[in-house]
């Protein structure tokens, strides 16, 4: 196995090398892919606590009197429905409707944001943003390389990292975020995540992260705290059926088919991509993104193909095991006939075909604190 | 790495233990820690002909699919059930209850081309450099 060296690398690798995490190149990042091994630690974030190094993630900050007319005017959720210390999911559009990336706003005032965006498109929506920025007055930074970002996530989230806090993290309710010490460190503590379970999302300066980390870590032992690696991110996100940039959405694809109409406002100002949106909401949608669960045991794959009555319907865009469920389960466009809940369908999976039915995400109920 | 006496492997990292005319065979401890957790081992039937270096069945980890290639020809005689239902034995035991299937060998020269354990190790050591 080689390491490239055009890999970027977190603050945090010496760490994981050290916690015997395995190392791959990940969006062009070399990323834990997995430590004590996925389904122990998909399980140990469903029952209690783990901590995932996501400092691939960009951070993209815009501040100015024009930064809200600006995002308001990129992204297809409401950008004034915020208040200050709040954290929204939103899609940024191109004009014909396809997404640029899927990622989080954050509010610190009404001229002042912070982007949370997926790491792969981190430089291709810096480029957008600037694009459309034009001479606005708004100063544009990409803060990425000086930012880390750790999740923390699992019920017992709160009790761990409030040992390190003096702030109370009660406050902080689901989808806000406030600038709170961590083990004396100035640092960004949102409520959110991407596992459905309760759960932080950490910013800190790139200089502290490591410091940080370990305080989490020995903080953590009372609680059974393991590091997560990437793979049981991915099977975590698929029992919430969350999409992800690059299989359920790209620049090709129908959000609204996606079942992302819930952060698209057609009722506010013009938005990049709006009419488009609003032709395609009108026409309908042909096409459903619903959640696939084999009926015996087996693994799904992104690309199986998915028939129905022996004809095929579409094409899995994910797809894994699910440690909670025991079986493979997937995400697939189907044609809106097929869409409803309990259709029995067939995967097709080495030239077999084996039962799967359709069902409605997410996979097992989330368990996250909503007040 | 211990790797047991009475085994012959292929480069794929399956092994086979011959017992009389038939052999047992599984997947190595190296291919069992390089896979990650087991969740899925699709077996050939009872009764059908496996052929040497054919693929004969699948392993599925969380991550990964990946072939079973037979280290020798033969007729399967049994299947390891249990892997059915607790394909992890895979993990924990990959060289006594995580076996996978048992062949009545068609012809013991296929024995001859398979690595020895010191060469087997010495394969698993060039692979991790």
């Amino acid at each position: 196995m080689s390491t490239s060296s055009s890999l970027k690398t977190t603050p945090l690798t010496q760490i994981h090398k050290e916690l015997g995490g395995k190392l791959v190149p990940f969006a062009g990042w070399q990323m834990p892919i997995q430590f004590q091994g996925v389904m122990q630690e998909h399980q140990c974030v469903r029952d209690g606590v783990g901590i995932f190094d996501v400092s691939h993630m960009g951070e993209i900050e815009i501040q100015g009197p024009s930064a809200r007319d600006l995002i308001q005017k990129l992204m297809t959720n409401d950008i004034d429905s915020m208040q200050d210390n709040q954290a929204l999911y939103t899609l940024m559009c191109l004009e014909q409707g396809g997404v640029v990336d899927d990622l989080l706003v954050h509010r610190f005032s009404e001229d002042h944001y912070f982007l949370c965006v997926n790491a792969a498109n981190t430089e291709k929506d810096f480029a957008w943003i600037l694009k459309n920025a034009g001479s606005c007055d708004a100063t544009i930074r990409n803060t990425s390389s000086e930012t880390a970002q750790f999740a923390v996530q699992g019920k017992d989230s709160e009790a761990l990292l409030q040992k390190l806090c003096e702030t109370s993290l009660n406050e902080i309710k689901y989808y806000h975020f406030k600038k709170a010490k961590i083990h004396n460190f100035e640092s960004i503590i949102a409520r959110t995540g991407y596992t459905g379970e309760d759960g932080f999302e950490i910013y800190i300066d790139a200089g502290h992260a490591e410091t940080v980390f370990r305080a989490i870590l020995s903080a953590g032992k009372d609680f059974n705290l393991q590091p997560i690696g990437l793979g049981a991110r991915d099977t975590l996100r698929m029992e919430m059926g969350y999409a992800l940039y690059g299989n359920e959405i790209n620049e090709e694809s129908r959000p609204l088919e996606a079942g992302l109409g819930w952060v698209i406002k057609l009722g506010k100002q013009d938005f990049i991509g709006k009419a488009e949106l609003e032709k395609q909401k009108h026409a309908g949608n042909s096409r459903k993104l619903v959640g696939i669960r084999l009926l015996g045991r087996g693994v799904l794959r992104p690309h199986y193909r998915i028939l129905k009555n022996g004809a095929p319907v579409g094409e899995l865009t994910s797809g894994t095991f699910s440690p909670s469920l025991n079986t493979g389960i997937g995400l697939c466009y189907v044609s809106s006939e097929c869409a409803e809940p309990g259709t029995k369908l067939e995967v097709e999976i080495r030239q077999t075909s084996v039962p799967a039915e359709v069902v409605k995400p997410p996979f097992l109920p989330t368990r996250i604190k909503k007040n | 790495m211990e790797v047991p006496k009475d085994l012959l492997f292929t480069l794929e990292h399956e092994w086979i233990r011959v017992e009389g005319k038939n052999a047992v065979i599984g997947i190595s401890q190296f291919a069992q820690e390089q896979l990650g957790d087991i969740v899925f081992v699709e077996l050939p039937e009872v009764g059908s002909q496996i052929e040497k270096e054919s693929p004969f069945g699948v392993v599925e980890s969380v991550k990964t699919v990946s072939d079973l290639y037979a280290p020798a020809s033969g007729k399967v005689t049994k299947v390891n059930k249990d892997l059915e239902t607790n394909p992890e034995i895979v993990n924990s035991g990959p060289y006594d209850a995580g076996w996978i299937v048992e062949i009545e060998l068609s012809d013991e020269k296929d024995l001859e081309s398979l690595l020895d354990p010191d060469a087997y190790t010495e394969q698993c050591q060039k692979e991790t450099e």
